[in-house]
């Protein structure tokens, strides 16, 4: 009989996020996310989550809420100011991945995590050929036979449709759907546990999201990822997320089954941004 | 044994803006026995749907308990139960066929049905082979099984839909208006799925308009808007 697997994969608590050194009115006299007194802005303020094996987390929120800001400071792109996290794949979840050194931080990223960034000038070497965009998370996972490395390059490229005789181009060359889809098998490409996908359809033409979208819902099947889905778009949402939680101005306003916030949305905030599409 | 007993359930909407309160399901109380099939008949608003995407969760019930009797973790309520919970028993015991089809872009009729399958770990060539029994037995046409779904009838929507819920065997099945925009032959095609259903002991709540159809079918019907068990 099929069980269901208590232990999460990542779970975050409190994560804070703040630029500028706070004052002692922020959080009480705030506009939006800034403090009015200081200017101090709190990108991400005290949110918790947990994402569990084989699932697809949603993360919605107005543009501003925090939601790149998280996913940033999971992949190490930053030290937030304050926060815990921890990963199964990481001492067994019992230490906090943001207090790891430098060098662990590399090993849990080249080991266990993939990111595709929102902004693809930020994910890929855009002077590089794909292939060695690839190539490089492939021999920071650890591999070093050179014709192994071609290989699953060539293989994680034609996993998201991008033609082998296209890999020692430079993604500078390429459309904006294709740049996401580099950015996608580079990601894929240490077989991660977790995928960090920030805004991966936003801007591409509706039969390269298709494309896309078709892809996420196959790597979900087959590799059992588990996946922190930001997407301003509530349908690439609705088809994807197991669940979902909605952020503004930094903090959680309502999380649940992805179906119940969008059909029986709680929260001012979440309804106004279900019933705005409808 | 009773599969399912809902106590005493009532949901109201609440619209910050304008600061609205909809009213929809009040009290509702229905016990379901194994194998059984029970019927929901009433006005249209008075809250048939709401009720059923209760038990699903799709909405959060506001008062009231819902007890389910699951194979994996015995008795629950599925008005407390934490979401894991709620979505492990939509991935395995528990299925819900609703008016409208829900599916992914560029994904075929085979390939929407084989996914219910794949999501809960089974490998493709098995999911395939399952895929393909269920679609025949909801007769849908074997030329359209390879075409993505958006073209396709209200009645072939219909069929996929019961055929991408049936294949995971659920053992509570709840259908909202399963009849709805079918003509005669296909309502009856249906009517004889939820027979055979039926003998394979599937516990099933259905929505209805006409009671006609129920005949023969439903061992029970409730009518919403007198508030109980009317045969
Ligand atoms: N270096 C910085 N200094 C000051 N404020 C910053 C800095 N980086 C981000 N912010 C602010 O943090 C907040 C959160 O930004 P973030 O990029 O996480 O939003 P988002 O939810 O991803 O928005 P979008 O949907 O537009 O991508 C914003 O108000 C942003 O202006
Ligand atoms: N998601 C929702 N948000 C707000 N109000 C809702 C929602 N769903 C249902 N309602 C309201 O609840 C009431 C009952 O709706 P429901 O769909 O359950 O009725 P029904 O008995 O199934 O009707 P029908 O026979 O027309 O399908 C209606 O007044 C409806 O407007
Ligand atoms: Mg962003
Ligand atoms: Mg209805
Ligand atoms: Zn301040």
């Amino acid at each position: 009989m099929p069980i269901l697997v208590e232990t999460p994969v990542l779970s975050v608590s409190n994560l804070v996020v703040r630029y500028g050194a706070g004052c002692h009115v922020c959080q009480r006299s705030m506009e939006k996310n800034r403090c009015t007194a200081c200017g101090t802005v709190w990108a991400v303020n005290n949110i918790s989550l947990s994402v569990y094996p084989g699932e697809v987390l949603g993360i919605v929120g107005e543009s501003g809420s925090g939601k790149t800001t998280l996913m940033r400071s999971l992949y190490f792109d930053f030290v937030p100011t304050a926060g815990k996290a921890v990963l199964s794949d990481y001492k067994g979840g019992q230490k906090n991945i943001w207090a790891a050194s430098a060098a662990e931080q590399r090993l849990i990223k080249n080991n266990t995590m993939g990111m595709v960034y929102q902004n693809p000038v930020m994910g890929l070497r855009m002077n590089y050929s794909a292939a060695a965009n690839i190539a490089e998370k492939i021999i920071a996972a650890g591999c070093r036979n050179a014709g192994k490395m071609t290989e699953r390059a060539g293989e994680l490229l034609e996993a998201v449709e991008i033609m082998t005789s296209r890999m020692s181009e430079a993604p500078k060359n390429f459309s904006g759907g294709m740049q996401q889809r580099v950015q996608i098998s580079k990601a894929l490409a240490n077989n991660p546990a977790l995928l960090l996908l920030d805004e991966v359809t936003t801007g591409l033409d509706l039969s390269v999201q298709a494309k896309v979208l078709d892809l996420i819902r196959k790597i979900k099947a087959r590799y059992g990822i588990s996946i922190l889905l930001v997407s301003h778009d509530l349908a690439v949402i609705r088809m994807l997320a197991d669940r979902t939680i909605v952020m503004l101005d930094g903090r959680i306003v309502e999380s649940g089954l992805t179906d119940q916030i969008l059909e029986d949305p709680q929260d001012a905030y979440t309804q106004q941004l279900v019933h705005s599409l409808i | 044994m009773e599969i399912l007993s809902i106590k005493n359930l009532t949901k109201d909407f609440y619209l910050h803006n304008p600061g609205l309160k909809i009213r929809s399901c009040r009290n509702i109380s229905i016990t379901l026995h194994e194998g059984e099939f029970v019927g929901i008949v009433g006005l249209s608003g008075a809250g048939k749907s709401t009720i059923l995407k209760c038990v699903n969760r799709s909405y959060l019930p506001l008062e009231g308990d819902i007890i389910y009797d699951s194979l994996a973790f015995g008795k629950i309520n599925l008005v407390t139960a934490n979401e894991r919970e709620i979505l492990f028993l939509r991935r395995h015991e528990i299925g819900y066929v609703s008016q409208f089809l829900n599916i992914m872009p560029r994904t075929t009729a085979k390939e929407h049905v084989m996914n219910a399958l794949i999501d809960r770990g089974m490998d493709n060539l098995a999911a395939e082979r399952e895929a393909r029994e269920m679609l025949d037995y909801f007769r849908l046409p074997d030329n359209l099984w390879d075409i993505y779904p958006a073209t396709f009838s209200g009645g072939e929507r219909l069929r996929l839909n019961l055929a991408h819920a049936m294949v995971k065997k659920p053992r509570l099945l709840m259908l909202d208006e399963p009849t709805a925009s079918l003509d005669n032959k296909t309502k009856m095609l249906v009517k004889d799925m939820l027979k055979k259903l039926k003998e394979k002991n599937t516990s099933m709540i259905g929505i209805f308009h006409d009671i006609e159809f129920m005949e023969g079918v439903c061992d029970r019907v409730f009518n919403i808007s007198e508030g109980g068990i009317v045969s």
